[in-house]
């Protein structure tokens, strides 16, 4: 059994006990514990069961590589699956639940899988099910995806918040164990701005695990006076339960804090996104080691020998009584002697290595352990925990020369440097041959803008495995990074280290090395995705011999650790089948993040009524508080109608419309975008900007004008008004003000950076209202001020002055065909200014109006409408605009493109007017059929409706369309059929439906 | 001239045979051969749309004296990134016309293949969340029904109904409707890949990988063959394939194309239990969402604002999409994301493929798919079949080069900004 000891454990406090709950069981661990160590302390080494088989699943490692021990972890609003509990801080009330199973942890009925599995290799799914088709999408895939996953999905809106922070670093140290702080030191003593980043809630890494001495001193010691050292420096920041979880292009890294995971419910944000951006970075983030292939590795109570010192020197747990170890390296030796020391009895250390190891091995055998050489683990018997153990020649094919019963095993294959850092970013890797691992090749190093390289690798992620190379190598890491920087690092004194008296390590990609068939079906590489050796080989064998291939249809380093266990034991295990070198099949590509992070923590703080913040009208609140029916529009909201009690929306629509044709209408405008272009050249720059002719436009004049892309095709449109000589004001559409701002500035910046022009976007400087209809004259003199008449004001004109006491700019322009003044006030001023009008207006039934009324007013009139009208293929000509198209010009954006062959086709759609026979309206987005099919078999068309709309003034439906040779066919009859069958009958008739002579808005 | 290759076929019978053997039985799904130094056809590029249209000259056509080149893995590049959707519910016709005839053929390509690419018709909706996008997919339900593809605009009800992680009355863009296609879905793409490989290798074409294309000959303005990293390789007919890269090969060629190259950026979740069963793209906040069968909430977000190559993730999408995301769906918060990626796709001027003659006579350039070339695999290999074999195919003729020229786009962003 699993349990914890009597004594030790530097990271747990033995007076603080906690209680926490796994599968609706309360359990008790210890401050410092994680919730695998307290699991384990508790006899629970099976913890969850795997993806594919549903096999049993303990813990089998210490750390981030984790892929067995998911759990579902919390509650409702702050439930989480997925939750690796090897990295998860023990905290009083912690719930936990295991995954994937039905109904129980103990009895899973999926598990009929695992008894399955010679029936279901690597791709069987490709293979099967291809019969019926149809029992594809309801039989086969709903079994499968029930099988699959892992976690439950969660139910509830997440109660935590996130945050991002935004850092600048010269240096910035991934990793805190004893090469990072190292390397940090070096760097921050040269005097560079030095962030260090440690994904555990501890310093050093695995060296005080290890052991050893620097400069005579127990490496604990070194480690804490490092730590010390650095934090009493003002340009070093430390910051631990902080991942560096991406590198991208020029040196822009994400690190991703856990803030409250170890202590929910606290206030403040529970993970933090850091945005960094590092001159230079190093990459100190330590070595993986590798599991050994041999039948049965996958049963609870298998361990990482490291995992299963971490266990006994960290938290004084043992996951076993009767341990046995296997290895083909000697830092198994010192798991070993730990658990020998800690009271642990270690039947066998079975080492692979014909000749055994070096020092360590002396003195575990002085400890009187017994070493086995050349020797490997035949096969691991034991259902939902190890039982026996049966031993047998590394080299043969897996006879047992001999049975051992124990209870847990220990397991190293090597060690394999972490480079997913180095390599997110285009970093290569060399392959070592000595050590059997990949780590990151310095040549080939990720570069900057500059082609310079912006990492430099520290310690063992370099490959180094004893702490007498780690120092050094961290210190130069460290000075390398500084100079690169730009600073002047300072050279270190050497400290005095153990020298490191290890025996070389021999490659074992499969124990035993000739095993049969049976046993590599047996032997697994992801514990997680239920990968074995021989679906690896199945693999190779059917031809997916790219690594990128074998990976895809096994399913090898897909699962949620994404391979740090599983990725080089298949690498190897292709390469054997292949027979090619390893460094010739090459890994896979890492990606980020190198551990999963939150999406809350990419959402940042912008989320609920902040995800896009609502851009408001200085009159928002008043609309808000009147019945506003809100409609979205680019960033702002807009009354669509303004419903009073007792009215549908289309009432209220109806009332609006009505009211501006008989009374007065108040409209807020202030959503219309308003650029000012000012210099010598603004004339010349509008000239190029629109269709029209702009700079022959005398001050206080407006004139509606046309904005076509590069493409010819409609973009937007709008009145410009000429303030003075220099200075134009240019209106735009609601949804276009930042686009055609952005417009204008890139033609500026990249095409006439030599004119002189600027331009300002000041849309939310004014309020603006529209006030609108027959009697809004007679409104706005109520209120006194400038003289709004005919003669001193006229149509498409423009005056500074004063309305009451509100210094306003009045523009005489109509997008109703009523009488119309659109009224600009300092933003400031707009509320007041909407309470004066709607109080003078009380007695003429001044009412406000919606989005939708200001539709169906422009529809009767024929105007159009950017986004209705137009939808990025059309082209002014083909609206009838030709008048607002300058023949005088040489140039304007768009007239090159208008010229082509298909711009110049007759037989392109025009606008015509619609009107229903039968009064009803046509549905939004209907076309007008013609006879017979196109090559391809769908149904002609000879046109469309762009807008459509019940008119309250005509009492009819009517519409806009485009239709062929539209303007031709006045009278004509044509169908358009809606989606639920019914044929709506048009008659084409002219676009203008109300007031054709324009009498009333020029009154 | 080597004989057609038997094939053995895939069944549960046939996996229940071979675990009795330990599943020694199983034959390569592709041969790797050597190039030969002549052949009819050579089609550049072993994605979906190369292997695809290679299947389709021999299915339809009987051109199977036809090589495949690969300058790295099959199926390595877009085929392999994608985030799967298939759908047709587009709105110009030329468009609808050839997503539809690849979303009908990915109905049957399992059986057709013997080789189960796992399509999925689980539906897909696009969410309306203005009233700008009602309008416009309103018109998309028009013209699909005119077109022959099945949509139909649905209320939010019937959207909560469908996707019950949704949230409705979310505080800034509320749900007010969706264009639902019920017969668009997924497929597991890299079997779309190695089920068109396996089956063009099965007719005895040659599929030639790790082998890059160095350059393309052609004389008197006819193409010749191809120069590649294997040796000189002559063909009649040639086909450029080659999404990502399309612009580098045609620089081979001695011509030019009207297309960027940017890199895509998508996501995955880890896996959790099924809780979604429909494709959702929400395209006023910008992202799009579905299910795996093995669990992983996959996610596509948008272009980067640069010209690359670098088949890499970057962070400032992803924000952007996982934050849209979030609003739609608030489970997803307390989900973790797995990996991240990009794929570099083509995008011409008005969004829409070529499929297309060149400048050189017997060159075929099939590209520009932007982000949506997954759904029209089986599609854009017909039609390109269909021109390299007889010079024209109604489903190409609106996707030519000369579309450039006089001005006749197919833009399909008109409706409602949408993604595809």
């Amino acid at each position: 059994m699993s349990q914890r000891l009597p004594k030790g454990g530097r990271l747990i406090d033995r007076s603080t006990e906690m209680s926490f709950t796994f599968n609706g069981q309360t359990l008790h661990g210890y401050a410092g514990d994680t919730l695998a160590s307290a699991l384990l302390a508790n006899d629970r080494m099976m913890v969850g069961r795997s993806f594919k088989y549903h096999r049993p699943r303990g813990v089998v490692a210490s750390g981030a590589e984790e892929p067995n021990a998911l759990i579902n972890m919390g509650q409702g609003s702050r439930f989480e699956p997925n939750q690796r509990a090897t990295t998860t801080e023990l905290f009083s009330g912690l719930t936990a639940r295991s995954q994937n199973h039905w109904p129980s942890l103990d009895f899973d009925v999926g598990a009929v899988n695992a008894h399955l599995s010679r029936f279901l290799p690597a791709g069987f799914y490709y293979k099967m099910f291809i019969h019926p088709r149809s029992f594809w999408k309801h039989v086969y895939e709903p079994f499968i995806r029930q099988s699959a996953g892992l976690g439950q999905a969660p139910t509830e809106r997440d109660a935590d918040t996130y945050e991002h922070f935004y850092a600048f670093a010269d240096v910035l140290v991934i990793g805190g164990g004893i090469a990072g702080l190292e390397a940090a030191r070096a760097a921050g003593a040269s005097g560079a701005k030095v962030l260090v980043l440690e994904q555990t809630a501890h310093w050093g890494g695995r060296a005080p695990v290890d052991g050893g001495h620097v400069g005579g001193r127990p490496v604990e010691d070194y480690i804490d006076s490092l730590v010390a050292e650095l934090q009493a420096m003002e340009n070093v920041t430390l910051r631990s339960r902080c991942m560096g979880a991406g590198v991208y292009d020029h040196g822009y890294v994400l690190g991703y804090e856990r803030l409250n995971d170890h202590r929910p419910g606290q206030d403040g944000p529970r993970h933090r996104l850091w945005r960094i951006r590092a001159k230079q970075i190093v990459t100190a983030t330590g070595a993986i080691e590798r599991p050994l292939s041999f039948a049965g590795n996958d049963v609870p109570g298998v361990m990482l020998a490291s995992a299963m010192r971490d266990y006994v020197v960290n938290w004084g747990v043992t996951p076993g009584q009767r341990v046995v170890v296997a290895t083909n390296n000697d830092d198994a030796y010192r798991t070993a002697i730990a658990l020998k020391k800690a009271g642990v009895d270690v039947l066998r250390i079975l080492d692979a290595r014909e000749t055994g190891g070096g020092a360590l091995m002396n003195t575990a055998r002085d400890m009187g352990i017994r070493i086995d050489c050349g020797r490997g683990i035949g096969k691991v018997t034991g259902g939902k925990r190890v039982k026996k153990v049966q031993i047998c020649a590394q080299a043969g094919a897996g006879g047992a020369l001999e049975e051992i019963a124990c209870d847990a095993v220990a397991m190293s294959g090597g060690w394999s440097p972490v480079v997913h850092l180095w390599s997110h970013c285009g970093g290569k890797l060399l392959w070592d041959g000595d050590q059997a691992h990949f780590r990151p090749d310095p040549s080939r190093a990720p570069t900057g803008a500059d082609g310079k390289p912006f990492v430099t690798v520290a310690g063992s992620a370099n490959g180094h495995l004893g702490l007498d190379a780690i120092l050094p190598d961290a210190g130069e890491a460290g000075r390398v990074a500084a100079q690169a920087a730009g600073f002047k690092p300072k050279r270190a004194a050497a400290v005095a280290v153990d020298p490191t008296t290890e025996a070389p390590m021999e490659p074992v990609w499969m124990m035993p090395a000739q095993a049969r068939p049976a046993l590599r079906a047996k032997a697994w590489l992801d514990y997680q995705n239920d990968v074995k050796v021989s679906d690896v080989r199945l693999a190779a064998q059917e031809g997916y011999e790219s690594v990128e291939h074998t990976k895809r249809y096994t399913t090898l380093g897909m699962a949620t650790d994404q391979g740090k266990l599983s990725n080089i034991n298949g690498l190897a295990t292709l390469a054997d089948a292949l027979g090619e070198a390893i460094p010739n099949v090459g890994t896979t590509t890492f990606r980020p993040p190198y551990t999963p992070i939150s999406m809350g923590s990419i959402g940042g703080e912008a989320r609920g009524a902040v995800f896009q913040p609502v851009r408001e009208t200085p009159m928002y609140g008043w609309h808000d508080s009147h019945g506003a029916d809100w409609e979205p529009v680019g960033q702002w909201r807009r009354p669509y109608a303004y419903v009073r009690p007792g009215e549908t929306t289309h009432d209220a629509v109806m009332r609006e419309v009505r009211n501006v044709r008989e009374g007065v209408g108040m409209l807020d405008a202030s959503t219309l975008g308003k650029i000012v272009v000012k210099g010598p050249d603004a004339g010349r720059f509008l000239d190029m900007l629109y269709t029209n002719m702009m700079s022959t436009l005398k001050p206080g004049k407006c004139r509606y004008g046309l904005m076509c892309s590069e493409n010819g095709f409609l973009i937007d449109d709008g009145v410009v008004a000429r303030i003075d000589e220099d200075t134009f004001l240019c209106h735009t559409t609601t949804g276009g003000a930042d686009r055609i701002h952005a417009h204008m500035e890139e033609w500026l910046q990249t095409e006439w950076w030599d004119w002189q022009v600027y331009t300002a976007n000041m849309t939310e400087q004014y309020a603006q209202i529209a006030v609108v209809g027959p009697k809004a004259r007679v409104l706005l003199e109520k209120l006194g001020g400038m003289d709004l008449s005919k003669e001193s004001l006229a149509f498409m004109e423009w005056r500074d002055g004063k309305i009451g006491s509100f210094d306003a700019r009045v523009y005489r322009i109509s997008f109703s065909g009523e009488l119309s003044y659109e009224i600009a006030v300092p933003a400031s001023q707009g509320q007041a200014f909407w309470d004066a009008l709607m109080q003078a207006g009380a007695d003429l039934g001044v009412m406000p109006y919606g989005t939708e009324a200001l539709h169906i007013l422009r529809a009767e009139k024929g105007f159009i409408m950017i986004g209705d009208e137009t939808d990025g293929t059309v082209i002014p000509q083909d609206l009838g605009l030709n008048w607002a198209i300058s023949k005088k010009k040489t140039d304007y954006l768009g007239k090159r493109a208008q010229s082509r062959d298909h711009m110049t086709d007759p037989t392109r759609w025009k606008l015509v007017g619609l009107e229903t026979v039968d009064g009803s309206v046509i549905p939004d987005g209907a076309y007008a059929v013609a006879e017979g099919t196109n090559a391809n078999g769908q149904r002609n068309t000879q046109g469309r409706v762009t807008s459509t709309y019940h008119s309250p003034t005509l009492g009819k439906g009517i519409a806009m369309g485009l239709v062929l040779n539209g303007p031709d066919r006045m009278g004509e009859v044509i169908d358009f059929p809606g989606t639920d069958g019914t044929v709506y009958k048009a008659k084409i008739v002219d676009p203008v439906f109300y007031d054709k002579d324009g009498e009333k808005q020029n009154v | 001239m080597p004989g057609v290759h038997q094939m053995k076929r895939y069944s549960a019978f046939a996996v229940a045979r071979e675990a009795l053997r330990f599943h020694t039985g199983w034959e390569r799904a592709w041969r790797s051969p050597e190039p030969r130094r002549r052949y009819d056809v050579v089609i550049v590029g072993a994605g979906g749309h190369g292997l695809a249209t290679a299947y389709y000259l021999g299915k339809n056509f009987g051109i199977t004296n036809v090589a495949v080149i690969e300058k790295g893995w099959l199926g390595g590049g877009n085929t392999g990134r994608n985030t799967t959707i298939i759908r047709s519910n587009y709105l110009q016709d030329p468009s609808a016309a050839i997503y539809e005839k690849a979303r009908g053929l990915y109905e049957t390509l399992s059986q057709d293949l013997n080789y189960n690419v796992m399509f999925s018709p689980r539906g897909v909706m696009m969410l309306a969340q203005t009233q700008h996008e009602i309008r416009g997919y309103q018109r998309t339900a028009h013209a699909n029904a005119l077109q022959g593809v099945e949509t139909r605009f649905i209320t939010p009800a019937e959207v909560k109904e469908l996707c019950p992680i949704i949230e409705l009355d979310g505080p800034r863009y509320p749900v007010l409707g969706a264009l639902w296609q019920p017969r668009g879905g997924t497929a597991r793409h890299d079997a779309v890949a190695w089920g068109y490989a396996r089956a063009c290798s099965a007719m005895g074409m040659d599929i030639i990988q790790k082998c890059e294309v160095t350059g393309i000959r052609s004389e008197n303005g006819k193409v010749r063959g191809v120069d590649t990293t294997k040796g000189p390789i002559d063909c009649a007919k040639l086909g450029i394939v080659v999404a990502g890269h399309s612009g580098v090969l045609a620089e081979q060629a001695g011509f030019r194309l009207p297309i960027e190259s940017l890199a895509l950026q998508a996501l995955v979740s880890e896996p959790i239990k099924p809780c979604m069963d429909v494709v959702v793209m929400a395209n006023t906040v910008h992202g799009y969402m579905s299910q795996s069968d093995k669990g992983e909430m996959v996610i596509g977000g948008g272009t980067d604002g640069f010209n690359n190559y670098t088949q890499r993730g970057s962070f400032h999408h992803i924000e952007e999409t996982v934050r849209a995301l979030i609003e739609t769906f608030p489970m997803i918060s307390r989900l973790k994301m797995l990996r991240q990626w990009g794929g570099i796709v083509d995008m011409t001027g008005d969004r829409s493929p070529i499929l297309s003659k060149t400048p050189i006579e017997g060159c075929f350039v099939n590209c520009g798919w932007g982000t949506g070339g997954f759904k029209a695999i089986p599609g854009s290999g017909w039609a390109m079949a269909e021109l390299m074999a007889q010079g024209r195919s109604p489903l190409a003729e609106e996707f030519s080069l000369d579309r450039f020229r006089v001005g006749k786009f197919i833009d399909e962003s008109v409706a409602a900004g949408v993604a595809h």
